[in-house]
Order: structure tokens, then C-alpha cells, then sequence
């Protein structure tokens, strides 16, 4: 390097020394040009240039005469020779210079010759010196001449290495990346370790910018020094676990270009992968699509392989069913559930067939990129179904595809090539679609032969008349071409479809009359093939092909013709030997093809009527014999000996009759895309039918799927799953649940598993909100969780349980566990956790925050207060059965519930409409539930009995009414994006008031309300409860609105503290520290405050804190210290609290959240929280 | 992925090259020049070739060959995409995509060409960051920079591609802030002779320009969003709440962008706005044919049809026309035996017509009567499928946005066909 460096230092001796040896060398090179580029264009384009004065007058003063040589340089390469070290002197003189206008204006001209193709590289050294120029322009197109000639010019190349070097180094990632971007192109095998280096060390960059240009450089590097491999898969695992969207798409493609087989470096990052492709760039997602596919094809079993035992029917019905593409997932999920059914009812010995979560996870995640505006995208995803999804979520792909079709022809042309090899396999796919396969006039031939492919693909009995009419049409373009695939097309569907054979056959005949000789010719060539499917039938359609002997002059239907009368003489034995006598009178002047045929006939009738056609054929084989055409001559040879009966003939003649007039198979019609799809889809292979080099052939299904633990992450995150075998013994032990556990319930339950998973990982990567039938076994985790939750709650509160019986939850009644069982299980517990599963670090958390509240005194009364509270409640409205009966119901409901996204499950009160009889009281029960049901957010220690309610309208006021209100800080189900707010109504008038419903919102823009359903009659001195949404827009501005009755309006606002516009989420303590880690500096608030003296403790805190805000706790390692997280409810912004408390009550309080404005009121609160 | 790119033109030179691995000499093309001449149209060209060592992969747009040359497996589509994606941003940069703005502009495309791929794979398609690194040309830019000696590469360094908005560059500033969205509907429909439609089907887009200052987040909200069940969107749509809410929420590239298109199938009902009557006989034996063709509206929803033009490529036997138009202009070309009529505005009391004889060549036999006939026309104010903006709000910054919304209906491939259909064969089904 050293030596480099001193080079640089003395650029002009340098430049001088290899400057004269350089020119020679130019020269050379410029010699040999003619050679590197074919003149058949370039003539013409310099010639043309000088009428084009516009050109390349890049506008400098003294332009003209430069640009003369210029010119010159172009007119002839070869005669220039002896000018050309002069004018090259001029530029090379401009780059000397100190002015960067004249610089600039030369590497202008330098690089208009690169763009032409011409040979600039006797200019290398004067221009490399540049490098290091500081105007911006001059040094970009210096790079882009390096990055040209470096490769011919090593050893000049070398000189500005060091400059690369140094901005490897500099403080701006732009610039770092620039510089590798340059030095890693610039194809010098002598800086391969030095490339190397500039990698490693740009993959372990704080810039995601520059680890992507790493990631880019990795291919380059791979290809100029294939033995650097080892060392560039390390570069690659590492940027493969880099989570930013910026970076996965490069290093995937880094990773498929350098090491594909590699496929176990991406177990660990799969997920990851799936859950970022949404936010990847579109180039990216198409690679890791692709690279996904494979990967799915070793990893997980095939989706179909119970249906392959089905019949086709079956799997035909479920297409129809999801064309409907407005199918959610779950609408999909439950088809798919319901045909697991009935699938496991046939087959009912073999195992059922399980989706992988991760399986599943690909496959939702993917689906939205159909809407890409990117045709590669949309393909890719097209593949990845038909390649992966089961078939009867296949169908979704097909709407996309036929989008594609109204984009450019090339796009047209790729996607029909996909569309015809889908079609065969999956022809209801794109049934629904047949118009839009339709032909215009104006489209290109080769797009028309492709639709009319795919038409053929797609027909079918019930569709073919319309198919066969638009064919009709077809015949009559004048694009000769596409007149004669139509024909075929025709054929195709005759041979297909048998009921409509015989019309396809008597409508080519009509053909047969069409002016157009060409139409005539191929259909001639059609009929011979479908009648050889049932010759006995058609004599007459011979006979008058007979005739067309005369007219028609192509060869191909000439021998056609030909053929179909020597092989079915026997149906038209008197016009047979007419034909032959005509044949034999042109023979010499006919096509090889049709003279073959002649002696195949000549052959045939001297077989069966030697009598009338002896002379004939002899006439026609002597003829035959003297042809210029040895083929001609060696086939009149063989026949002669075989069919002339002579004293020398051997035993063949015998078998003569037999060898001529066997019985020919009817020949199949086929697809040219049939089988294509061993080729992955999309792929250049696929549209060649060969294979591309550097494909990656897809691979066949398991027979049995590759462990799926290596998937699993470290990182110890409590969303993760913990191992099958676990969850599947937890199972067991539930007899409660074992009914409602189908042959669905593994997948379902597995897929909702990755989806919690994913969310972790992401933050909320999964799409779907709260979609009932699908995870029933995460719920069950969470419910395994949530015993353990309530078998410590439930023991304090056994005695106040019991008393509450309407409230009593389902599933405790097996969770009461034995004493001993107890213990056992806080052992487990104390264990400490490596790797842990979701499940236990819950549990964990859970016993700490449990431990402490057995520890205080003062929380246990707060909670027997609560339920008593509660019983109070609930004994003002005695239970009556229905709303138990509900309430069982909705329970199970709940269970049912995916909690994806770490919300905590919807409250059914809020979901459904209810009778207002029964609201009420199911209102009051099922709060009563969340108390003892906080499985889901296990931290929350404030129960809804502890909310701070507030007056919405005064009894005086409301002339009777009085209507309090209090966030119930239950999530809003109908819309996740609402706070929800719990309207209590009392009646305490005389006289009944009658439709209570909201009107006439005056929001704050953006702010949006989402009114309880109309309360018809509240009697009087009842209550009732009802819960409305409202989305703050992340403000404390209040949501006015008007409360009606069917007598008065009463204007109303209902303002939200700011610890209510956020909700709970879960994190482990490393994904606090790393999110805190990126809310730093302005979305960081740290303020110092003295406890009050009640609130000196762990719990006391929490409880503070929790009640201002609507937070959920992170587990911490330190007892000093406390940490909140939750998000906003509408933008999702993360809210992150932590409270470190010190010696005598200090402590120093710390919010991290991105909206400023919510921290800045969020300190206040809690401030005050903790201090008064 | 991409090795190199040659531009061809119409008569087949090469007029620039860029590689971005090793050099490959351009006589790889002339595998596409046998390919080029065996195709009788120049969009038959096959859009992938392969080549004994390469594939070329070309598109076609502004009657340039885009050739690409790949060395390995490579999705097609990546590759058109791309080089469709080369050519808007030539498109957005010069105002035209034609042989002399790239060759006047030959600098600015090679620096383009530059960023837009490393390696071969790309790496900043985004016009906004374009624009950002690499200065489009103005008339009074070349000027200053004649001048001055200035450059057109972006003094500062990007932002976008850092940010995660890559679409959006940061500090955008506006004296006037605009937000305008065009729906436009184009109509492809194929119509037999009788007047029945046989396919009809809207394709529509929004196309926006918005101009507004920061970083807005705007949500565009539709009256029946249940029309758009097949759309595709820009990135910048997020896509859950579309899903969710039918709403297109959106932080908006700067300048000129297409924010969504849509498709409303033909399974749907297609009102179809114009109908064609024509007439077109050849007489066997005799020398003359007639042609008679009136068009009118129909189903319009009150809007009246402009620019309507009227093109039909009429037999080979056809010398030539004595045709004689109720109103606009007709021309008939007799080498490309291509007929079109200026018809310009329909007006409902007076419909236009074109009336008069062919002259066909002697001796020849009669042609097929079918020729077909392509319309285009277009009606302001209104989209075609009913699909009605509700409402666009902006959130994230103070001041208001000037809004304007723009209803049009264009016919796209639309023509009629010469033939009766379901008389020449009789089907039994």
C-alpha cells in the first residue's frame, strides 16, 4: 500500500513514465478497434452525425474546432491514426488544467465516447489523476471511466486505490459507500485482499447504506476471485441477520449468486425475511421471493399431497370457491379447514397433513404483493403460490396475473408464457378470465399466439362454443401467422374436446374452399390429423380432399393429402389410383416432402391394387431412383425391394403389406407448455424451456419435513413458540379442549404461533386483526399461562371466586391445581431460561409481579376490595342464567381469539351489539372476567374496577340522566385504532328515557368516533353500560359531540388523559433496551423527582404508574428499577417509561416515545402520579 | 443480473452502450439484428433471445430497442420491468424519450445509468432520489451551466435513499401548496358488428401531482371503493389500511407520480359510450366497393365525446378511397392502406358519417369484407365505471393544500369487428 501511496504523491513522474508507453499502447488498441466493434453500424451513425450539429455540443467556448477532431476521431477509426496522439494531446491538456469547467468538459467528451463504444483508453492516465478532483461531476464520470478501463489498465488502476481508501474511511456514509461502491468495481485481481477487507469491515458499519452497498460488492468480489467464497458466505451470514429493509434485498442476492446451495444460512433469518418483504424495495422482494420458493420446496411438505389421492373434482370445486378473490384469510382458513374435514373423514388412516407455521407465514405475508405495481413482483408472488400454496389457495394469483396483461407487450409476452403453463395445470384457475384472453387486431403475433395458446389451455366442453366463435373470427386476420395457429389451435380443441370434433372437423373442411392458400394448407394439415383419430367416418371429406390435389400448391398439405389417401386407400379405392396417375405426371417438379409422399402412396395402392397401379409405381420409383436427392433416391430403393416381389427378396417382402398398412396411433396434440413446470416459473429457464446457466432447479417436496426447530431464533424472545412436542403434550392434558380441536386445529393453531412470532420481531408484521377461528393453540399457550396466572390470583381470591359463580371462567375449572402441582410448577419456573419459550418467560413475569404482590400487604386488600367491588356488582343484577350461559360462550369466544400484534384479546362486550337486557350485567361480568383473565397482559396490575371514572353529564343537568364515562382500556375490536370508552348511563328519573345515541360529532380533524348502537329504552333507575370508540388521533384535544334522547340534546366532551391514548404491548427486557437505544436525544425525556413516601416500592410504583397510564410492565432484571411499554393507540408510536428509584425516594424518570408531544405530557403525569 | 445495455434504433445502429460488469463486445447484437429482421413487425421482435454465451432481453418503447444482455437465470420480467423503468425516468428527465434527447443528453443518461444499477442490480429507480443525485436538464440550467461551468449533479448528498420514505425527498418547499389527482378510465372493448360487446373492460388510474410542502400524509377516501377490487399501488400506499378501511393513506413522492391503477373487470357491466354502424362491400368482378360508417353516443351520462378518431386498416386490394366526410377530416394512405378520420367532437343532432366508394385493384380477387375498426375518443368529467373521490384530507402539516380532482374517460383498445359472429359454423352448444 505504501508504495501505492508514494505513487500517488508523485503523480506527474508517474504519468510521465507511463505516458509514452501508454500512447503506443493506445494505438494499438485503437488498431485493433475495427476488430472489438462491428462497423456495420457505426459508419452510418458517424456519418449521420455531422447533420446533427446538436449533438455533442456540450456548449463550451472553444467547442468547435475540438469538436471537429472530435468528429474526425469518429469518421474513421482507421485513418485518424496519425491525428488522433494530437487531438487526444487537447484533452488530455484540459484534464491537466486547474479549471474544473474544463475538466468537466473533457470527461463530458470522454465519456460521450465510452457511451458510443469507442475506445478512450490511451486517455487512462490523464484522467485517473482526477480522481481525487473535488468537484463532484468531474469525479462521477471519473469513476465511471475507472470502473470502464481499470480491468485493461492494472497497473494505472492501482494509483487511485488510496483515494478509495481514504474515503472508505469518511465521516459521511454517503461517501463511504461511493467509495466502495468504485473500488469493488473495478475488476483488478492484485486489490481482491483489499476488497476483501473494505467489505468486512463496511458489513459491520453503523450505515445500513453502506452495509448495502457491502452486500452489493459481495458478487463483484465473488467474481473476480471465485476462492474468496469461504470467507465472502461469512460477510453474508452476517449482513443475512441485519434487519433492516435497506440491506435484505442486496445480500439475498448476494447470497444466490455466490452460495445458493447454502440454503441452511437462511433457517435462522427466514422469518425475518417473511416478516420485513412488505418493506423491502421491489427489486429486493422479487429476489427473496424467489429465493424463498426454494427454500419453502426443502423445508416444509407439500400442501397437496392428501388431495393427489383425491379425485380432480375435488380439488376443481375449491377453485370456484376461492376465485372469489375478496376472501379474506380467514374465510380461506376456514375452507381449508372445512375440506381438511371432509378429506380426513375419506383418508381417514393416513396422518393429516399439517402446514408448517412458517409455511403459512410465507404465504400470508406474501399475498399482498400481488397489489405490487411492479409486473416481477406480482410474478414473483405468482410462482411462489403456484409453486407453494395449497391448490385451493392457488387461485388468488390469477386476478393479479390477468392485470399484468393490459402492461407492456414484453410484460404481456413473459406473463402469458406463465399463464399458459398455469393453465394447464390448473385450468379453473383462470376460467373466470377467458375474455381477457381474447385477441385484438393490433396486438403483436407472437402475444396472439400466446392467448390463443392459453384459450386452447382453458377449454373445455361447457366453454368451447364461445371459444370455437371467437376462433372463427380469428381465421379471417389477415396476419397470415396467426391464422395458422388458430388452425391448430382448432385441432387442438377438436382432439381434446370429442363433442365437438365432428364440428371443428366440418368447419376446417369449409376452409378447405378459403381463398387463402395458406388457410387451406394448414388446416389440410389439421384434418389429417384428426382424422386419422376416426377415419371410417369421413371417406367423403377424403374424396374431397382428393380433389384439392389440383389447387393446392403448399407442400406440407400436398403431402398431407398424400398421406391420408395412401393410408386410407381403402375408402376411396377409384380415386386413389387418379390421384397417383396425377402425381406421377409432376413428380419431378414437386418439393422433397410431397415426393416422399408420392412414393409412400405409389407404395401403398401397389400393395392393395397392384393390378390397377403397377405400371404407376414402377414409373414413379424409376423416377425416384435418378433424383437429385439421395433421401429420395435411398427411400424409392428400399421400397422397391420390399414391395416388388423378385427371386432375391428376402423374408421382409412377406411382412410387406403389414409393415406398410399397419394401424398408425392417432397422434397426440399437445401443449408445448406441458411440463414446462419443472422449470420454476417466472424464471429465464422457464420461458426458454432450457436450462439458463446459474439456475437453481426447484426442488421436489420432502417426503417427510426437515426439522423446523432450526428456524427458531435464539434471541430469548417470549413471543417464540416453544417445540412442538410441548405444546402438543399440553394438549393432551386438556380434555376440555380436545373437542374443539379438529384435524384443523395443529395448522391453525401452529400458523397463529409464527404470527405471534413474527410480531416480535417486526412490531406488527402481521396483517390480520383478530380473526376468530384461527388460533386456537396460542390462545391455549396463553390460556396455560393465564392458569398459572389465576391459580396464584385464584387461590388469594378462591373464597371471593366462589361466591361470584356467574363469573367463574371456563377453563379454571380445571386449573385448580393441586398444592403440590404448585410447587412443582414454581420450580420450573425458577429454573433459569435459556432460550425460553413464549409461555415461560410469561409465566416468569408473571411470578414476579405475582411474588410482589403476595410480598405486600396492601395490594392484597386493594385486590379483595376490587372483587368485592365486584361482587357488588354483580349482585345488584342477580345472575340469571342467560347471561351465564352468554358468558360461557363469549369466554370460549375470546379463547378463541388471535392475539396477534400483542393487543390484548378484543373484549367480546365491544364486539357484539347485545341485547340491552342482557348488556348490562355482561358487561359488568366479563370486566369481572378480565380481571381474573389477565393472561394477556399479565403485568397490568390496575384492573378495570381501579379506572377513574368521569362525569360525562350530571343528573341535574341531564335532567335525570346521569352518564359517567371511564376508558376501559380494553382495545376497541372494531377498530383497533379507536380508544375505548366505557359510557355508563343511570336513569334516575321518574319516567323511562327513550333511543340514547350519539349525533353530530364535532371533531378535530382526523379524529374519528364510533358511536355506541342505539340504547332504545332505559327504564327508569336502571343502568347500563355501552362502550364507544373513539380515535384521539394521538392528541388530548376532547371529542365533542352531542348525547340525544328522544326528548333534549345535551352537548358533551369527552376528553382523554394522555396516559390513555396509548395501549399495553410485551417485550423482553433486551427489545426495551434496543428500542430505547433508537428513541434517543428529542424523543428522550428524563426528569428527577423524590417518591412520595407511600409510593417507596416496587409495587407502589408499578401501581402509579399503571394507573396513569395504560402501560404494561417490562420484566427487568434490577428490583431498582421498573419499565413500561406500550404504543399509541392510533399511530402505533412506541411509548417506552422506566423508573429508576434510589435511595430515600429519589428517582429519576425516563420516557421514550417518539411523539414528543405525548412524552412531554406523559412525564407530567406520571410525575405527578408518583409524587402526590 | 443486467451485464450491459445497448440502445438500438430503428434502423438497427447501436447508439450507446453501458456495461456494468465487463465489457462485452457489441457484437453480441447481432444476434438481435437476425431477430430484427426475421420479424415482419418491429414489435414482433421475441423480447428474450438467447444467444450462445448471452440472453438478450429487450423492450420497445418510442420505436427504441432497449437490449440488455444477461449472462445468467434471471427472472425476465426483473429485466423488463427495469428497462421500462430506464425508459420513464428518460421520459421524466427529457420530456421525450427519442435517439436525439438521449444522444443530446448523453451525459446525464450515463450518469443516470450509473446509479440506477450497481452491479448490475438496481439500485435507485426512484425518480425522486434520481433527481435528487443527478439534476434533470432545463433550458436555463444548460444555460448557467454553459456559463458558470456548474454541473448538474446534485451538490448535496441524497437523503432519500437514507430515510424511510425513500420515495419522498426531505425539505421539500412550496410557495404554492397542490395536490391534483387525474382518474383517468381507458375502455378496451372489442364489439362485433351487430353491436353486442363481446369483452369490455375499464382500466383506470389516478395519476397524481402533488407539489405540497414537507412531509404531508394525506388519505384519499373514495364514495364506492367497492369498484376497486383489483388495484395496484404505488409503495407509498400503506397497504394494511387499505385492506382495513378502503382508504389509500400515503406519504406522497414529490412531483408526478401514478398512485394507484385499477381494473374493473369484465364480469361487470361495462356501459360502452359509443356504437359504430359501417357498412364495407365488395362486389365480386367489379372494381368499386362501398363503405358507409356512422357513429354515435350512447350512454355517455350527459357527457359529450371529444377527439374522436376513427382508424381502420383496410384490405390489400384497396387503391384508394373517394370517401366523403359529414365533418372532420379523413386521410387515407395507400401504401400502409391505413384509413383514419379526424371526426373531432360528436355532436348528438348531427351525427358524423363517412360515405363513399373504394377503388380496388383490377384482377384481384375480392377481399374479405371484415376489416376492423379501432375508435378512440375520450369524455371529459367523468369516469367511466361510476368510481367517485370522497373526500382527501392531509395530516402531518399546518397549512391547507389547494385540491383538484379530474374525471376522464379515454377508450383504450377499442374496436369493433368487421364479422357477424356464430353464422359461419354451426355449433351445436
Amino acid at each position: 500500500m505504501t508504495p501505492m501511496q508514494k505513487l500517488l504523491q508523485l503523480p506527474v513522474n508517474a504519468m510521465n513514465m507511463v505516458k509514452t508507453a501508454q500512447d503506443q499502447m493506445g494505438q494499438q488498441d485503437e488498431a485493433k478497434s475495427p476488430v472489438m466493434t462491428p462497423d456495420g453500424g457505426n459508419h452510418n451513425w458517424y456519418n449521420g452525425e455531422p447533420n446533427d450539429p446538436r449533438h455533442i455540443r456540450f456548449g463550451s467556448g472553444g467547442g468547435d474546432q475540438e469538436e471537429r477532431a472530435h468528429l474526425e476521431e469518429g469518421g474513421g477509426s482507421l485513418s485518424s491514426l496519425v491525428t488522433q496522439p494530437l487531438r487526444h494531446d487537447d484533452l488530455k491538456e484540459m484534464l491537466d488544467s486547474n479549471k474544473d469547467s474544463l475538466k468537466l468538459e473533457a470527461m463530458k467528451r470522454i465519456v460521450a465516447m465510452i457511451a458510443r463504444g469507442k475506445n478512450a483508453s490511451d486517455l487512462f492516465p490523464a484522467v485517473v489523476k482526477n480522481v481525487a478532483c473535488k468537484n463532484i461531476e468531474v469525479k462521477k464520470l471519473v469513476y465511471v471511466y475507472l470502473v470502464r478501463y481499470a480491468e485493461e489498465q492494472q497497473d494505472l488502476a492501482l494509483l487511485s486505490i488510496s483515494t478509495f481508501q481514504r474515503g472508505l474511511k469518511d465521516p459521511n456514509q454517503l461517501i463511504r459507500a461511493s467509495a466502495l461502491r468504485v473500488l469493488s468495481s473495478i475488476r483488478v485481481t492484485i486489490i481482491v485482499p483489499i476488497m476483501m477487507l473494505a467489505i468486512k469491515e463496511a458489513a459491520s458499519d453503523m450505515s445500513p447504506y453502506v452495509r448495502k452497498t457491502a452486500a452489493h460488492a459481495i458478487p463483484k468480489l465473488y467474481s473476480l476471485d471465485p476462492e474468496q467464497k469461504d470467507c465472502l458466505i461469512e460477510v453474508i451470514e452476517k449482513l443475512l441477520a441485519d434487519k433492516t429493509t435497506l440491506v435484505a434485498g442486496s445480500v439475498v442476492m448476494a447470497f444466490e449468486e455466490v452460495c445458493p446451495e447454502r440454503i441452511d444460512l437462511i433457517h435462522k433469518n427466514y422469518r425475518k425475511l417473511c416478516n420485513l418483504l412488505i418493506d423491502v424495495e421491489e427489486w429486493g422482494q422479487v429476489v427473496i421471493i424467489n429465493m424463498l420458493t426454494r427454500y419453502a420446496r426443502t423445508q416444509f411438505l407439500n400442501p397437496n399431497m392428501n388431495e393427489s389421492l383425491l379425485e380432480e373434482g375435488g380439488g376443481e370445486k375449491a377453485f370456484y370457491g376461492s376465485d372469489n378473490d375478496d376472501d379474506t384469510d380467514d374465510e380461506e382458513d376456514k375452507e381449508e379447514k372445512e375440506k381438511k374435514k371432509t378429506e380426513a373423514t375419506a383418508i381417514v388412516k393416513r396422518k393429516p397433513y399439517v402446514m408448517d407455521p412458517d409455511h403459512r407465514l410465507l404465504l400470508r405475508n406474501t399475498k399482498p404483493l400481488l397489489q405490487s405495481r411492479n409486473a416481477a413482483v406480482v410474478m414473483a408472488v405468482a410462482q411462489l403460490y403456484f409453486h407453494l400454496a395449497p391448490k385451493a389457495e392457488v387461485g388468488v394469483i390469477a386476478k393479479a396475473l390477468v392485470r399484468l396483461m393490459r402492461s407492456h407487450s414484453e410484460v404481456q409476452y413473459v406473463v402469458l408464457q406463465n399463464v399458459a403453463t398455469m393453465s394447464i395445470k390448473r385450468r379453473g384457475m383462470f376460467e373466470p378470465y377467458l375474455k381477457s384472453f381474447y385477441i385484438r387486431s393490433t396486438d403483436p403475433t407472437q402475444i396472439k399466439v400466446l392467448k390463443l395458446e392459453v384459450l386452447t389451455n382453458l377449454a373445455n366442453e361447457t366453454n368451447i362454443s364461445t371459444i370455437l366463435r371467437e376462433f372463427q373470427t380469428y381465421i379471417k386476420s389477415n396476419d397470415k401467422d396467426f391464422v395458422a395457429a388458430t388452425i391448430q389451435a382448432i385441432g387442438r380443441c377438436a382432439t381434446n374436446i370429442g363433442e365437438v370434433r365432428d364440428t371443428c372437423l366440418n368447419g376446417l373442411v369449409q376452409l378447405l374452399s378459403n381463398r387463402d392458400e395458406l388457410v387451406v394448407a394448414e388446416s389440410v394439415v389439421v384434418i389429417k390429423k384428426l382424422l386419422q383419430m376416426q377415419p371410417e367416418q369421413h371417406s367423403d371429406i377424403i374424396k374431397h380432399m382428393a380433389k384439392l390435389t389440383d389447387n393446392i400448391q403448399v407442400p406440407m398439405a400436398r403431402a398431407s393429402i398424400l398421406w391420408l389417401i395412401g393410408e386410407y386407400c381403402e375408402h376411396v379405392p377409384k380415386i386413389a389410383p387418379d390421384v397417383l396417375r396425377k402425381m406421377a405426371k409432376t413428380f419431378t417438379n414437386e418439393e422433397d416432402i410431397v415426393k416422399l409422399q408420392i412414393i409412400n402412396l405409389a407404395a401403398k395402392l401397389y400393395l392393395t391394387n397392384s393390378k390397377q397401379t403397377k405400371l404407376l409405381t414402377q414409373y414413379v420409383l424409376n423416377l425416384a431412383k435418378y433424383d437429385q436427392n439421395y433421401d429420395i433416391r435411398d427411400r424409392a430403393r428400399f421400397i422397391r425391394q420390399l414391395i416388388v416381389p423378385t427371386d432375391k427378396s428376402g423374408a421382409l417382402s412377406k411382412y410387406a403389406k403389414k409393415l406398410f398398412l399397419a394401424l398408425k396411433p392417432a397422434p397426440v396434440l399437445e401443449s408445448p407448455f406441458k411440463d414446462r413446470d419443472h422449470f420454476q416459473l417466472g424464471s429465464l429457464s422457464h420461458l426458454l424451456n432450457a436450462k439458463a446457466g446459474g439456475y437453481q432447479v426447484l426442488p421436489d417436496w420432502p417426503e417427510a419435513a426437515p426439522d423446523p426447530s432450526v428456524r427458531n431464533v435464539e434471541v430469548p424472545e417470549w413471543t417464540k413458540c416453544s417445540s412442538r412436542e410441548k405444546r402438543k403434550e399440553k394438549k393432551a392434558d386438556k380434555p376440555f379442549y380436545s373437542d374443539s380441536e379438529g384435524e384443523s386445529g395443529p395448522t391453525e393453531s401452529a400458523d397463529s404461533a409464527s404470527d405471534t412470532a413474527s410480531g416480535s420481531e417486526s412490531g406488527s408484521g402481521s396483517e390480520e386483526s383478530g380473526s376468530g377461528s384461527e388460533s386456537e393453540e396460542s390462545n391455549e399457550e396463553s390460556e396455560s399461562a393465564s392458569e398459572e396466572d389465576e391459580e396464584e390470583e385464584g387461590k388469594k381470591k378462591k373464597k371471593n371466586v366462589e361466591k361470584i359463580k356467574a363469573r367463574k371462567p371456563v377453563p379454571e375449572s380445571e386449573s385448580e391445581p393441586s398444592s403440590g402441582e404448585d410447587v412443582k410448577k414454581s420450580e420450573k419456573k425458577s429454573k433459569p431460561r435459556i432460550g425460553s419459550s413464549e409461555s415461560e418467560s410469561e409465566e416468569d413475569d408473571d411470578s414476579e409481579s405475582e411474588s410482589s404482590e403476595s410480598e405486600e400487604e396492601e395490594s392484597e386488600e386493594e385486590s379483595e376490595e376490587e372483587t368485592k367491588k365486584k361482587k357488588k356488582t354483580t349482585a345488584s343484577k342477580p345472575p340469571s342464567k342467560p347471561p351465564k350461559k352468554e358468558n360461557k360462550k363469549e369466554k370460549k369466544e375470546m379463547s378463541l381469539l388471535d392475539f396477534d400484534d400483542f393487543d390484548p384479546a378484543p373484549s367480546p362486550s365491544q364486539v357484539t351489539p347485545l341485547n340491552n337486557f342482557l348488556s348490562s350485567s355482561l358487561v359488568t361480568d366479563l370486566e369481572g372476567l378480565s380481571l381474573t383473565d389477565n393472561v394477556l397482559s399479565p403485568t397490568t396490575i390496575i384492573p378495570s374496577g381501579n379506572l377513574k371514572t368521569y362525569e360525562l353529564l350530571h343528573r341535574i343537568t341531564g335532567e335525570g340522566l346521569s352518564v359517567e364515562y371511564c376508558f376501559s382500556r380494553q382495545p376497541f375490536s372494531p377498530d383497533p385504532h379507536m380508544v375505548a370508552v366505557k359510557i355508563q348511563f343511570t336513569n334516575s328519573a321518574t319516567s323511562e328515557a327513550k333511543s340514547l345515541h350519539v349525533e353530530d360529532a364535532k371533531l378535530q380533524s382526523g379524529m374519528r368516533i364510533k358511536e355506541f348502537p342505539e340504547i332504545e329504552v332505559l327504564p327508569a333507575g336502571e343502568t347500563i353500560s355501552v362502550v364507544m370508540g373513539i380515535d384521539f388521533c394521538d392528541s388530548t384535544q376532547a371529542a365533542n359531540f352531542q348525547l340525544c334522547t328522544h326528548t333534549r340534546k345535551f352537548f358533551v366532551s369527552i376528553q382523554p388523559p394522555v396516559g390513555e391514548l396509548m395501549m399495553p404491548i410485551f417485550m423482553t427486557e433486551n427489545e426495551f433496551k434496543k428500542e430505547q437505544g433508537q428513541l434517543m436525544g428529542m424523543n428522550e425525556i428524563t426528569e428527577k423527582l423524590t417518591l412520595e413516601e407511600k409510593c417507596q416500592g416496587e409495587h407502589a410504583v408499578v401501581q402509579r404508574v399503571t394507573t396513569a397510564a395504560n402501560l404494561s410492565r417490562v420484566p427487568c432484571g434490577s428490583d431498582k428499577e421498573c419499565r413500561f411499554a406500550g404504543k399509541t393507540v392510533t399511530s402505533g408510536s412506541l411509548v417506552l417509561v422506566s423508573v429508576v428509584t434510589k435511595e430515600d425516594g429519589a428517582a429519576q424518570l425516563t420516557v421514550n416515545c417518539e411523539k414528543m408531544v405525548i412524552g412531554t405530557m406523559l412525564v407530567k403525569d406520571i410525575h405527578q402520579a408518583l409524587t402526590q | 443480473m443486467i451485464h450491459s445495455l445497448f440502445l438500438v434504433n430503428s434502423s438497427g445502429d447501436i447508439f450507446l452502450e453501458k456495461h456494468w460488469k465487463s465489457v462485452v463486445s457489441r457484437s453480441v447484437c447481432d444476434y438481435f439484428f437476425e431477430a430484427q429482421e426475421r420479424a415482419s413487425e418491429p414489435e414482433n421482435v421475441p423480447p428474450v433471445i438467447p444467444t450462445p454465451h448471452h440472453y438478450l432481453i429487450s423492450v420497445l418503447r418510442h420505436r427504441i430497442y432497449f437490449v440488455a444482455v444477461i449472462q445468467s437465470e434471471v427472472p425476465p420480467l426483473f429485466v423488463i420491468e427495469f428497462l421500462h423503468r430506464v425508459v420513464d425516468t428518460f421520459q421524466d428527465y427529457f420530456g421525450v424519450c427519442t435517439e436525439a434527447a438521449i444522444k443530446d443528453n448523453v451525459v446525464v443518461v450515463y450518469e443516470l445509468l450509473e446509479e440506477m444499477l450497481d452491479n448490475g442490480f438496481p439500485l435507485a429507480t426512484e425518480s425522486n432520489i434520481l433527481k435528487e443525485l443527478i439534476k434533470p436538464p432545463t433550458i436555463l440550467r444548460t444555460v448557467v451551466n454553459t456559463i458558470t461551468g456548474s454541473t448538474n449533479v446534485g451538490e448535496q448528498l441524497p437523503t432519500g435513499q437514507l430515510s424511510v420514505v425513500p420515495w419522498r425527498r426531505t425539505g421539500v418547499k412550496y410557495t404554492n401548496n397542490e395536490a391534483y389527482f387525474d382518474v383517468v378510465e381507458e375502455i378496451d372493448a372489442i364489439i362485433d358488428k351487430s353491436g353486442s360487446t363481446i369483452t369490455a373492460e375499464i382500466q383506470g388510474v389516478i395519476d397524481a401531482c402533488v407539489k405540497l410542502t414537507g412531509m404531508p400524509d394525506l388519505t384519499l377516501s373514495f364514495m364506492n371503493p367497492r369498484l376497486l377490487d383489483d388495484v395496484s399501488f404505488h409503495p407509498c400506499v400503506r397497504f394494511k389500511r387499505w385492506e382495513a378501511e378502503r382508504i389509500l393513506s400515503f406519504i406522497p413522492p414529490d412531483g408526478n407520480f401514478r398512485l394507484l391503477s385499477y381494473h374493473v373487470s369484465c364480469q361487470n357491466l361495462v356501459a360502452i359510450p359509443v356504437y359504430v354502424k359501417h357498412n364495407i362491400t365488395f362486389r365480386e368482378g367489379s372494381s368499386q366497393g362501398r363503405f358507409e360508417l356512422t357513429l354515435g353516443p350512447k350512454q355517455t351520462m350527459g357527457k359529450g365525446l371529444e377527439a374522436v378518431l376513427i382508424s381502420s386498416q383496410l384490405p390489400r386490394g384497396v387503391l384508394n378511397t373517394n370517401l366523403n366526410p359529414s365533418q372532420g377530416t379523413y386521410n387515407f394512405d395507400p401504401v400502409t392502406k391505413l384509413l383514419s378520420w379526424d371526426v373531432g367532437k360528436i355532436n348528438p343532432q348531427k351525427l358524423p358519417s363517412l360515405k363513399g366508394s373504394m377503388s380496388l385493384q383490377a384482377g384481384a380477387s375480392k377481399p374479405d369484407e371484415n376489416p376492423t375498426i379501432n375508435i378512440q375518443f375520450k369524455i371529459q368529467q367523468s369516469a367511466l365505471s361510476g368510481l367517485k373521490v370522497n373526500r382527501l384530507d392531509m395530516y402531518g402539516e399546518k397549512y391547507k393544500p389547494f385540491k383538484g380532482i379530474k374525471y376522464m374517460t379515454k377508450a383504450g383498445k377499442f374496436q369493433t369487428k368487421g364479422l357477424l359472429r356464430g353464422r359461419a359454423w354451426d355449433l351445436k352448444n
